[in-house]
């Protein structure tokens, strides 16, 4: 009668083990052929084509956070997508905005937002932002054989901190570096320019709408001056992912109060090329 | 050398069945009811930290009576389970009925091997649909069966009873207090023909709320929320307590203001639907 433990059907002993609140770590005993990090890297010579994601900008406000993201992904010097999304909710609180390898960038998303979820309903309680910004600098390390391969994903965290009610940004490196970043923060090729655009226009006071306004001046910057981040598209009406995080959760913008932003932008440079102009002193 | 007395097979499952059934009957009640806005989980569970009722995916909720050990092992393999077939295929992918089926094989199998101890648990599994008439709600006894209930289940210490009475007095279509108020009266009756009445710190709520704008359906109910709903006579606020909508979509007011405790005086009651299961813990630490 002992064989009958081995029926088919019946859950799989990995199932009832306990002890481990995480998704990843199950995956990693009973599937780990799902798990992004564990596949084993193809041998090819030099860089693989693929589609990238660009640039993302997150921006504090008192008592929350905004993150948004262009829309344009590249292949080498063709736009791949012009509508791509590259800012999804990670769960209730946080926000995550991703630069590099779409492909490998949304696969890492479904599998962090299911980590959160999963540790949600195993353990009765979330995750503190810290905990959550840590496991992403997991997923991004066992991603490191990719990146050395030219496949990077470099996302930027941002979130909700509930119990200290202000909103905060974490920035990653390849390797899964974390590091915490005040005020304002920039990650993808036109991260350069967009930084340069954030410092001169962020202010300690700013309200969730001028959060939001400068958050699209920013990426605004940044695609003037690098080809692989896609500017407003009003032709097309497309325009920048913005997501609010704040007491209230994950909230993003729709497309009215997003056309409303960017519209203000475009207007502002009809007649300022290069944007508001700072102080001298 | 012994040699084994002969027990005959009927009577050897007879006696399994026999140990099984007596370890859930002396657990508390547990009622799922259907509503007009989804299905109701109701339990009496003086514990805060100890959940019978749970969430298991976006439409799926899970309750339980018996051995908690045994129970949580069993919800959290669920989760996994759930988890596991949202990420390889899609969210929409996961059912109440495929998951019945792996807890029925499990619970089956465990019951039919002579090596291990059968469990004593009892489950239920509900989902809930678009509109009332696409609701499952599945119970498992400790055997491997599984049974599809329609409109009011009942396990537990003095099922019978309980499920007696709500089969009589349930209908379709009943507002969510309405649905409560049955469920705690049903809870309430013991063996004797005894009533006790039941108050909200006895009692563990949840719904799988249909017409909730998130994706994942399930919430609990605490504190002055539940309150309200136990009790309509009290004036304007019994009304305010059935209007469902303005309070699921208030989400998260703040982890300050948790209120599992009964505290009337507290200002918003929108935490349970953010911090789901964490709300009742919080609560009882303040």
């Amino acid at each position: 009668m002992a064989a009958n433990s081995h029926d088919q059907g019946r859950l799989p002993a990995p199932y009832l083990t306990p002890g481990s609140s995480s998704f990843m770590d199950f995956l990693s005993t009973h599937a780990p052929e799902q798990l992004p990090g564990s596949r084993p890297l193809p041998s090819v010579q030099g860089a693989v084509q693929a589609p990238h994601g660009t640039t993302i900008v997150a921006v504090a406000f008192p008592g929350g956070v905004v993150l948004a993201g262009d829309r344009r992904a590249t292949m080498g010097n063709m736009i791949a997508q012009r509508d791509i999304e590259k800012v999804f909710p990670a769960d209730e609180y946080s926000a995550v905005g991703i630069a590099g390898t779409a492909g490998l960038a949304v696969e890492m998303v479904r599998l962090f937002q299911l980590e959160l979820e999963h540790f949600e309903k195993v353990e009765g309680d979330t995750l503190s932002l810290e905990g959550k910004a840590n496991r992403l600098s997991t997923m991004i390390r066992g991603n490191l054989g990719m990146a050395m391969q030219g496949l990077a994903v470099v996302p930027l965290f941002a979130g909700y901190d509930t119990d200290r009610a202000v909103g905060r940004i974490f920035s990653y490196d390849v390797t899964g570096g974390r590091s915490e970043e005040y005020g304002f923060a920039a990650v993808g090729s036109g991260s350069v320019f967009a930084r340069g655009s954030l410092k001169k226009l962020h202010r300690a006071d700013l309200t969730e709408e001028q959060a939001a306004t400068v958050a699209v001046q920013a990426l605004y910057d940044a695609a003037d001056d690098d080809s692989a981040t896609g500017g407003p598209d009003v032709a097309r009406r497309i325009y920048p992912v913005v997501a609010v995080i704040a007491e209230s959760g994950y909230r993003r913008l729709d497309e009215d109060e997003v056309t409303t932003v960017a519209r203000s932008v475009l207007d502002g440079r009809l007649q300022l090329p290069n944007g508001p102009l700072a102080p001298l002193v | 050398m012994t040699t084994p007395f002969y027990v005959s097979p009927q009577q050897a499952m007879a006696d399994r069945a026999e140990y099984a059934r007596k370890g859930i009957a002396r657990g508390r009640g547990l009622v799922v009811l259907q509503y007009a806005d989804g299905i109701v989980f109701v339990a009496e569970n003086p514990s805060r930290a100890l959940h019978k009722v749970s969430e298991i995916y976006d439409r799926i909720g899970f309750a339980a009576t018996g051995k908690y050990n045994e129970y949580e092992n069993l919800r959290i393999g669920g989760v996994r389970y759930a988890d596991l077939r949202g990420y390889t295929y899609d969210r929409a992918d996961v059912t109440a009925r495929g998951l019945a089926n792996v807890y029925a094989q499990t619970l089956g199998t465990i019951f039919s091997s002579a090596g291990e101890k059968p469990y004593e648990v009892e489950l239920i599994v509900a989902e809930v649909g678009d509109a009332p008439e696409d609701d499952q709600i599945y119970r498992l006894p400790h055997d491997g069966s599984i049974i599809d209930e329609h409109g009011s289940v009942a396990v537990g210490g003095n099922a019978d009873q309980i499920s007696a009475y709500l089969d009589q007095r349930h209908e379709d279509g009943m507002t969510l207090g309405a649905a409560l108020r049955l469920a705690v009266q049903a809870l309430g009756r013991d063996g004797n023909g005894g009533e006790r009445s039941l108050t909200g710190d006895q009692l563990e709520v949840a719904v799988l709320d249909r017409t909730r704008p998130q994706r994942r359906k399930f919430k609990r109910v605490l504190g002055r929320r539940l309150s309200e709903l136990l009790e309509p006579a009290a004036g304007s606020g019994g009304g305010a307590g059935e209007s469902d909508g303005a309070d699921s979509d208030a989400k998260g007011s703040g982890s300050k203001t948790s209120d599992a405790k009964d505290s009337a005086g507290k200002t918003a009651e929108g935490k349970d639907s953010d911090a789901k299961e964490s709300g009742s813990k919080d609560g009882s630490e303040d």
